[in-house]
């Protein structure tokens, strides 16, 4: 799936090489400032690589049309934004944006009771609370059923409890319809017990890729 | 009709009396405003004195050549005004944008209006061809120069949503679309504005030269009408084609936000 061959983003990031495999969970780890967030991005092309390459199923993705790749590389950072108006436009945004079919009522229910957010799609979804828009960010993103999902932390505003029920339905939906998740997270446990591969970063290197 | 009142040089200085009470009131008040006041009372009146003698000159020689490097030079400080009034650092791509869109922007309302609306013969006669591009292009200028701020301000703090759009597969013009429409609003706004109040709060200050120098009141209107809405198709050209590119200065080839 991805192939990164030589890699650097300026002092942040130096990889020689790398290979995250697809239909598979991968999660990367490491200390704050390792440069796992840079790496999701430079997978979906927010940023570009000072050198080297990055391969996606065999295409360089400098030869890629941004767009396109990331119509099929779908990135939810940290603190993802959540967009002036109601939660169904939040939900729905995504498609808009990626020019996807809009999808009904009953898929929508179905994807607010996924990421377990007991709230009418005609709310406001300003008046979320922090958990509540990361979650809601987290349904938007299924919604659009990308080849790869790029999370970046995707439970860091969740109590332990809701966040175990999240991941799990997610890691659940992502085997059922093999789909690639690479999930930046800071839980080893998380990690240890969903990841079919661990890449751990220190300094901006990759010190470890294992298989669970 | 009446007939017109030629102000006597006396009458004239008798109207400084008022630049002199606002000099009074800065005074008591202790609002160090009386150098500005005075700089800005001689340079109106020097460079009125000199627009008018030159005005004079371009009427009577009445040549197509003469009447197209004045708009020339108004639209060159138009366009320097642009950029002297906003107060970020603009790339030289985008300088490029906003002198584009003020000069598509202006002649072709210009043109239309000359043509079109007026039909004046010979088409360059400078007693019709230069104030109206004069209003065109000054309320242009003001339309572009509150665009530019307002695209600028307006990626800048809505950099999380548009990178975040990006992110979900957006174009770059539809991450900024909220931006640039906003941009477009606020530089529209304050021609509508003045729409609403003319004729009522305010009599306009061509209109009002026109009736004080003895063309009837009607035929001031017409002009003043037409003039509005030439100046608000000017305006709303210009902006438009600002926005439409400038949103591009803000991504690189690889659509990547570049701020």
């Amino acid at each position: 799936m991805f192939l990164l061959k030589n890699i650097k983003y300026r002092d942040i990031l130096d990889i020689k090489q790398l290979h995250i495999p697809s239909d598979k969970i991968t999660c990367i780890v490491g200390e704050s400032g390792s440069g796992k967030t840079t790496l999701l991005r430079l997978l979906n092309k927010m940023i570009s690589c000072t050198e080297g390459e990055i391969y996606y199923n065999h295409n360089p993705i400098s030869q890629i049309d941004s767009i396109d790749l990331r119509r099929d590389v779908v990135m939810l950072p940290q603190a993802p934004a959540i967009f002036p108006g109601t939660i169904e436009d939040n939900l729905l945004v995504g498609l808009r944006f990626s020019e996807k079919p809009l999808v009904n009522q009953d898929k929508l229910a179905e994807i607010l009771k996924m990421v377990h957010l007991n709230k009418s799609p005609k709310e406001n979804a300003s008046q979320l609370s922090g958990g509540e828009k990361q979650r809601l960010a987290l349904g938007r993103v299924i919604l659009m059923a990308p080849a790869v999902f790029l999370l970046d932390e995707p439970s860091s505003a969740l109590d332990e409890s809701t966040e175990k029920i999240i991941i799990e339905q997610l890691v659940d939906y992502v085997k059922q319809n093999h789909k690639t998740l690479i999930m930046v997270t800071h839980s080893k446990k998380i990690a240890q017990t969903y990841a079919d591969y661990i890449v751990e970063i220190k300094n901006g290197n990759l010190i470890d890729k294992r298989r669970e | 009709m009446d007939k017109i009142i030629n102000l006597q040089i006396w009458q004239l200085a008798a109207a400084y009396v008022f630049i002199i009470l606002l000099l009074f009131i800065v005074k008591m008040r202790g609002i160090p405003r009386e150098k500005e006041i005075i700089i800005a009372s001689i340079r109106m009146t020097l460079q009125l004195i000199l627009t008018g003698y030159i005005l004079m000159y371009l009427f009577e020689i009445r040549n197509p050549i003469t009447t197209i490097s004045v708009i020339g030079l108004m639209e060159a400080f138009a366009i320097y005004n642009i950029y002297k009034r906003v107060k970020i650092n603009l790339s030289a791509r985008m300088k490029k944008i906003i002198a584009f869109s003020m000069l598509t922007g202006t002649t072709s309302s210009l043109l239309y209006f000359i043509f079109v609306v007026i039909h004046i013969s010979p088409w360059y006669d400078p007693r019709y061809f230069i104030p109206i591009a004069g209003m065109l292009v000054g309320n242009s200028m003001t339309g572009i120069s509150l665009g530019v701020s307002r695209l600028i301000d307006g990626i800048t703090d809505n950099r999380h949503l548009i990178e975040s759009a990006l992110m979900l597969g957006a174009s770059p013009k539809d991450a900024s679309r909220e931006v640039m429409d906003n941009a477009f609003d606020s530089a529209i706004l304050p021609t509508i504005n003045s729409m609403v109040g003319m004729g009522i709060v305010f009599l306009p200050g061509m209109m009002t030269g026109q009736i004080l120098s003895g063309i009837s009141p009607i035929t001031a209107i017409e002009y003043q009408i037409a003039v509005m809405l030439g100046i608000l198709g000017s305006v709303a050209l210009s902006v438009i084609l600002f926005v439409q590119m400038g949103y591009r200065t803000f991504f690189n080839k690889e659509q990547q936000l570049n701020i």
